[in-house]
């Protein structure tokens, strides 16, 4: 099955004169195949927001090409947006009205008749499970609900790429489970989702591919999988009952380490090659050193680990 | 062409309806808009009004009903700003941005809702007017040409009220309009003669738009307006017509490229 490329960017500049609006992109790329969902990940200011502007033809970019679902982003806006959706950074439903009042405002104002906007609207309640709460003003919603009905309303006419920027930022975990579910819901209908987001748990439950982005410009991209696989070893983890027991295993496990050993309070992690080897020669050691340690694990490295290496950059709790 | 242009006024006329959903939905804010000229109206001519004496003699109410259906069309530009700044901020506008819909509907629906919103207002306020005792002492077709003309200025005020709202993107900017207004309203013959006031000052009323389309509406109206002699004095159904057209033609493109610049 030949795939087909639904989101491509090639080297798109854009470049704030003195704004705080928002980071610049510095050569940004990105290639996206149809019924995939791609997480763009990276720090505050690394232009993720930037980069779904511009796609979503909201803002003019300086120089490069990009084309959606096969139109030019700069010469076929009005194409581009026949053809996507967009779920921005604030909640852009209308407050006052209901649920269901909005959902076919935007009905019509996405060209359907007033019948066909209606049943639609009743469609989308019912598939983000809002029908309950259909006629109630959506300022009474709760975060988790009134995110739903934003993605509502940027399904009306089951786009071939929708936006997503930061769908759970500023969510309890509640909120967070809800948006998750109904973004894996849309995926299983066949739209290709573009995800922004600053948490490495999101894109790694979410996305098939992640683009991780640094001053604008994509630094690593691939499945999560092959990221974290790029950064090599393996990691033995320890947790130590008292801190005496660390500093002794520090000593033991000195020639063992592929890599900077990390301590962080009772717990050390140690890079390995051979995982297998590593794991006997560890226990080994411990038996016969007689120390007792409260828990012992063999992990990949985390998503966090990938992202810190490649962005230098703190990561967000 | 003909299909787009069908199209724009159907966007159009969903975004006038959004705006009556709203006053369907949460009564309490347009209603307040509307009632607030008849607290004006009231404060001014039953507090104040025994003390105000008109040189033609007549009751104070003839004066000052024409003067505050100028004023509220001012007040109209608060409810305007709000409205374009709450939508920018909340995202609501990117989302119409990025819909395959015509984007001078969006501006185009806001202002039929609040002609229609101004409209409504000046319905409530003559029939007040009219209770305590104002009258309009020409034709009716004089008297629908005062409403237009209020109606004018109001359409004029709009742009500015887009043009601001769009341009000051935050809730305390539009708090220091929403005060800076009041001058405004006072420095014009709403409440009283210009002359009355020290020649310089009265000058600067007479030329305020809002004096003109007070004055205009008084002549037209049939009632007294003792403005000093001059040559705006003189013009004012002129310079009614003329002065929106002239605040329109400078706020309309202005409006229509920071609507662009949002994507810059």
């Amino acid at each position: 099955m030949a795939t087909e490329r639904v989101i491509e960017a090639f080297e798109v500049r854009k470049n704030y004169v003195g704004g705080t609006e928002g980071a610049g992109l510095n050569g940004f790329d990105l290639q996206v195949n149809a019924g995939t969902v791609t997480g763009l990940l990276g720090p505050n200011g690394a232009g993720k927001t930037t980069a779904v502007r511009i796609l979503a033809t909201l803002l003019k970019m300086d120089s490069g090409e990009a084309r959606i679902a096969g139109y030019d982003v700069r010469k076929q806006g009005a194409e581009v947006r026949a053809s996507i959706g967009l779920v921005g950074q604030s909640v852009a439903v209308d407050e006052i009205l209901t649920g269901r009042q909005n959902l076919v405002m935007f009905g019509r104002l996405n060209h359907l008749g007033h019948a066909k906007a209606v049943r639609r609207a009743d469609d989308l309640l019912e598939r983000f499970s809002l029908t309950e709460s259909a006629d109630l003003a959506s300022s009474k919603y709760s975060g988790g609900m009134r995110r739903r009905l934003d993605l509502a309303a940027s399904l009306i006419v089951a786009p071939a790429v929708l936006f997503v920027d930061e769908p759970t930022t500023g969510l309890d975990p509640a909120g967070r489970a809800e948006v998750w579910s109904a973004v894996r819901e849309l995926v299983k209908g066949g739209t290709t989702v573009l995800l922004t987001t600053q948490y490495l748990d999101e894109a790694d439950q979410l996305a098939d591919r992640i683009s991780m982005l640094k001053a604008g410009k994509v630094v690593a991209e691939g499945t999560p999988d092959a990221l974290k696989a790029q950064l090599g070893a393996d990691w033995l983890d320890l947790v130590m009952t008292e801190q005496a027991d660390v500093q002794r295993l520090l000593q033991l496990v000195d020639r063992l380490a592929d890599g900077e050993v990390r301590v962080d309070n009772l717990r050390v992690s140690i890079p390995v090659k051979d995982r297998t080897r590593a794991l006997v020669e560890v226990a080994t050691l411990l038996q016969e050193a007689k120390i007792e340690p409260a828990d012992i694990t063999l992990r990949r490295p985390t998503l966090d680990e990938v992202f810190l290496q490649l962005t230098g950059a703190g990561v967000p709790a | 062409m003909t299909a787009q242009l069908g199209w724009a006024l159907a966007d159009a006329w969903t975004i006038t309806r959004r705006t009556l959903l709203h006053w369907r939905m949460q009564p309490g804010p347009v209603i307040f808009g509307w009632f607030f000229p008849v607290l004006m109206l009231l404060m001014f001519g039953a507090l104040l009004g025994g003390a105000m004496e008109i040189p033609s003699g007549e009751s104070y109410y003839e004066l000052l009903v024409p003067g505050i259906f100028a004023l509220a069309m001012l007040f109209g530009l608060e409810a305007t700003m709000t409205a374009v700044t709450t939508d920018v901020a909340k995202g609501v506008t990117d989302r119409f941005r990025s819909l395959p819909m015509s984007s001078a509907a969006v501006v185009l629906g806001r202002c039929m809702a609040d002609l229609l919103d101004s409209a409504v207002g000046l319905v409530v306020l003559a029939g007040t007017g009219l209770a305590l005792g104002w009258r309009w002492h020409g034709s009716v077709l004089e008297a629908l040409a005062a409403f237009g003309l209020l109606l004018l200025l109001r359409f004029a005020l709009l742009w500015v009220g887009i043009y601001i709202g769009l341009a000051v993107k935050n809730a305390q900017s539009i708090l220091a309009v929403q005060v800076l207004v009041w001058p405004v309203g006072f420095l014009s013959s709403a409440f009283v003669a210009t002359s009355t006031m020290p020649d310089w000052l009265g000058t600067i009323a007479q030329w305020n738009p809002l004096s003109a389309a007070a004055t205009a509406a008084r002549s037209l109206f049939g009632n007294p307006d003792p403005s000093a002699a001059s040559w705006i004095g003189d013009h004012a159904v002129e310079a009614a017509i003329i002065g929106p057209l002239l605040l329109t033609a400078i706020f309309l493109p202005l409006s229509a490229a920071t609507f662009r610049k949002l994507s810059r």
